[in-house]
Formats: C-alpha cells, structure tokens, sequence
C-alpha cells in the first residue's frame, strides 16, 4: 500500500472513530438538541422584534429571513461546536499528552479526524430539529436550487474544522497555564457575538465590523449561513468560502508551530 | 442558630481559600467572567445600534432591564450555579458522602462550592445598572425604590430556585442534563429581553412556566411606569417576591422527590 493511501485509511479510520465515539450518547444528543431549539425560539423572536422595530428590514434580512437565520445559527452550533471541547487541554495538563506524541501519526491531523467524525454525526441529529421547529413556528425560507446547499455544505465543513484549529489553539494554552477555564471562556465570549452567533455580523456597527473582519468569528457561523441561504451567490460564495480556508490554513499552520513551541517545553514524569 | 450555621460557615470558607490560591488563575477567571457580561450586553447594543425601540423599550429601558435580568441570573450563578455538576456526583458516586453527614443534602450542595469568579459578571451587572438607571426618567417613589431592591432579590431567587429545579430533574436524567440548561440558562437568555417581543405562547412559556420575566422585564415597566403588553399586565412587576416563593416551592418539592428516587451505587 502506497503511503497516500495508508494515510487517507489512516485519516477515514479516525473520522470513523470519532464518529462512533459521539453516536454513543443518545440522550445527550436529544437533550443538546431540545436546548438549541428552545433558545432558537427566543433568538428568532428577538430577531424578528428586532426587524420589526428597524420597519420591517434590517441590513438586508426581512423577519422570514431573520428567523431562518436564528434557526440555522441553532442547527450549526453542534456541528460547528462552537462552545469548544478542552480534552487536549486535560490530556497536557494529566501528562497523558505523551501516549498521543508516541504516536505515529500527527496530532493534530488524527485530532481534526476525529472531529470531522463527530461533527458528521451531530449534523443531524442535532442540526435537524431546531430547523424542523423553525419550519413549524416561524417558517423557515431556503433557496429552492441545489447549488446553495452543494456550497453551504462545504462552507459548513470549513467552518467546522476552522472551529476545530482555533479550539486548539486555545487547548494548547495548556502547555503554559495549568488552568484553562478563564481562557475558554474568554474565548467563547468572543467567539459568540464576532462569529455571528448572538446576532447577525452584518447588523454589527461599522467599527465592530471592521474588527470582526480582522478575526476568523465571521468564517465560524455567517459565512456557511450566507452561503446555504444564498445571500451570497456565485462570486461572492466563492470569496467567502476562500476567506474560510485562507483562515483555516492559518490556523492549522499557526497550530502545528504552537504545538511544536509546547513539546519542547513539555516535561513528563516517566514511570 | 450560629451554631446550625458554623459546617456551612467551615465548608464555605474552605471554598473561598481555594479559589484564592491560586491568584493568576482566578484573575484570568474573573476577566472570563466580566467578558461573558460584556459580551452579552454587547448583543443589546449591537439591536439598539440598528433601532430605537424593541418591544416597546428604548436602548437605556433595555440596558436597565437587561442589569436587573443579568444580576439576578449572576449572583444566583454564583452562589447556586455549581448544582448542575449533580450529574458528575451522581455518576461518580459521590453524593453519598452528602447522604452520609448529618445536614440536609441540599444545603450540602449549595455550600459546597461558590463560584467566586463569577463576580466578574454580576460586576458588570452592577456597573450597568449604575448607568442605566439614571439615564431613564424615573419618578422615583418609596415604593419604586422597595420595588427595585426586591425585584433584584427576587431575580437571584428566581434563578436560584431553577437551578435546584434543574438539578432535581437530573435524578432522573442523568445523561441528559443538557435538557434542563433549556430553562435555566435559556430563562436567564429570555430575561434578558423585553417579553413583549415575544407571541404570546411564547410570553405566556417565560412569565408563568419559566418565571424568566418577573426578573427583568415586569419591574423595568413598573419603574417607568409603562404598560404591559397583551397577557402581562404590568401590576405584575410587584409580584415577583411571590413568583419566588412559588418557584422554591416547586424546587424544594422535586428536590425531595429526587433525593427519593436516587439509589446509590454502593460503592
């Protein structure tokens, strides 16, 4: 077997992984997703109020597209896990972090792997039921050509794994902090409102704009949205798609170097 | 009654220095903390930025609603917040130590750890307030100024109750304890906002179910003297001393069923 192949059997047999992993959880998934339709209610209605209070269109959402807008934000949380995880935090803080440098495979890759795993499993099951109760509440308005969906789904895959590279960065603060919870927290804070999570980043005034555009939030939430809902088309879609990956190489780059600067600092009790 | 209180005075104490000991960590906790605050805040802003009014408020009605809701769900956060761990205690087995000492195990819990970071938020609740309340024109009675001091411990109530709702339900959901953060941190979300933006339904769910409104929202109407909309008339703004009672009625009821139901391990 050639070397490329052995590494996409490799990379598959981690997505695989990761996906079982997650697929474990039933009732955790129904719980995840009963929560994420329940604030989808309230962020639909505070963006509709919203609309309805700017006369009935705000920078280019009308109360139908507004509402979709709450919904997806609500269907993409999950997938895109936008309240991070810290596994690889624990593991460097435990030690444990050396089993995964005995490996002969690139952490963060098999990382990655396995988060594309469990995103392809929350997609779903986590991502469904907020748009079914959008549907049935406010009515949801989607594109009616296949192309926006082709799009969104590959704008929504970089977003995931742009999510992923940033958490691990964050995760890798680990090597310097023994205790990473103002750090995340920080970081999700942020995270919530730049990527468009609390409300749309085109409502943003024009200074927080300019700030979110010097920062991957946007590429996190807006962009697959204004990718599947054809706000963005053609060009445009593309751009924003390129953007995405443009901030997901950096990412990546920036993690592989960061994680390097946090082995050399690493000291593990042998025994 | 000192001498009832002194192991929750020892236990909690004990919390506090442990917090304290590590000063980097609890500073970067507490700036975590006044971030969540600001960013929330900043949602409200970056609305009022686009609009004048939302469901009837304008922006410094909206700022001082959302500092009533958010230092009712902070300082409950703080003081109750750590009960949604129940579910980790629960699967480690750890309750029965709490079932084991002679105090009753809810008071156990609540004790057993304070959230001291999260003074950050309720900090930046505060300062909110502070600016909010003169920028509204308030014509300021005895009675509104009873009103105010109530509605905020009436909110930390409100809030505190939930969280022992919720931790209640985990007796029985264990695995799906995410269920319950749909009501308590989605009613401290739904606090946040004017309930009147809301379809009734909706409204109706976050005042009566979820008392979420009675934090917020139904007080900011007595204080400036605005009427309520369909289905909240805004005399209920004085009731919220009563919606917290009932609220801990209902958790102290659930919690007894749950400490029934819950079998341990054993172990």
């Amino acid at each position: 077997m050639s070397h490329a192949t052995s590494f996409i059997a490799l990379f598959c047999a981690h997505v695989a992984m990761g996906f079982r992993r997650w697929s474990t959880y039933r009732l955790a998934t129904a719980a995840g997703a009963f929560t994420n339709s329940v604030f989808g209610l309230i962020k639909a209605y505070i963006t509709i109020g919203a609309i309805g209070a700017a006369g009935g269109s705000l920078a280019g959402y009308d109360a139908a597209t507004g509402a979709t807008y709450a919904w997806l934000v609500q269907a993409l949380i999950a997938p895109v896990n936008i309240f991070g995880w810290q596994e690889l935090a624990l593991r460097i803080r435990s030690g444990d972090v050396a089993v995964d440098l005995a490996r002969p495979v690139d952490p963060q890759l098999a990382y990655l792997a396995a988060d594309l795993g469990r995103a392809a499993y929350s997609f779903i099951p986590r991502g469904a039921p907020p748009l079914l109760v959008g549907a049935a509440v406010t009515g949801l308005t989607l594109p009616t050509s296949p192309l926006p969906y082709v799009l969104g789904a590959i704008s929504v895959w970089l977003a995931v794994m742009l999510s992923f590279a940033c958490q691990w960065l964050v995760n890798l603060a680990a090597f310097w902090l023994l205790d990473l919870r103002g750090v995340r927290t920080l970081y999700m804070a942020v995270s919530s409102v730049l990527s468009g999570m609390m409300v749309p980043v085109h409502w943003f005034p024009g200074w927080l704009s300019t700030v979110a555009a010097w920062t991957p939030g946007p590429s996190l939430i807006q962009a697959p949205i204004d990718v599947v809902t054809a706000r963005a088309d053609g060009v445009d879609a593309l751009a924003i798609m390129g953007t995405q990956a443009v901030w997901l190489v950096a990412m990546l780059a920036v993690g592989q170097l960061v994680f390097l600067a946090g082995t050399r600092k690493l000291v593990v009790q042998g025994g | 009654m000192a001498e009832a209180l002194r192991p929750y005075r020892a236990l909690l104490g004990s919390r506090l220095r442990a917090q304290m000991a590590y000063r980097r960590s609890f500073a970067m906790d507490a700036i975590g903390s006044i971030a969540v605050g600001m960013f929330e805040f900043a949602e409200i802003y970056v609305i009022f930025a686009k609009v004048e009014f939302l469901g009837g408020l304008d922006f410094a009605a909206a700022a001082l609603l959302f500092a009533l809701a958010n230092l009712g769900f902070s300082l409950a956060d703080m003081v109750v917040g750590h009960a949604d761990q129940l579910p980790t205690y629960l699967r480690a087995g750890t309750l029965d130590a709490f079932l084991l000492r002679p105090l009753p195990v809810l008071t156990q819990l609540i004790t057993s750890d304070i959230a001291l970071r999260r003074v950050g938020r309720a900090g930046m609740a505060v300062v909110v307030l502070a600016i909010a309340l003169p920028l509204n024109d308030i014509a300021w009675s005895p009675a509104k100024v009873g009103l105010l001091v109530t509605a905020i411990s009436a909110g930390v109530s409100i809030f505190a109750a939930l969280f022992v709702c919720a931790a209640a339900v985990q007796f029985w959901l264990i695995e799906g304890s995410e269920f319950t953060n749909a009501f308590t941190y989605g009613g401290s979300y739904a606090s946040q906002y004017p309930a009147s933006i809301f379809v009734l339904p909706v409204r109706v769910l976050f005042t009566f179910v979820i008392p979420a409104a009675f934090v917020g929202y139904l007080p900011t109407l007595v204080l400036l003297d605005l009427p309520g909309p369909p289905g909240l008339p805004s005399w209920l703004g004085w009731c919220g001393p009563l919606m917290a009672v009932v609220t801990w009625g209902v958790a102290l009821i659930g919690w007894r069923a749950g400490i029934r139901h819950y079998t341990g391990a054993g172990s």
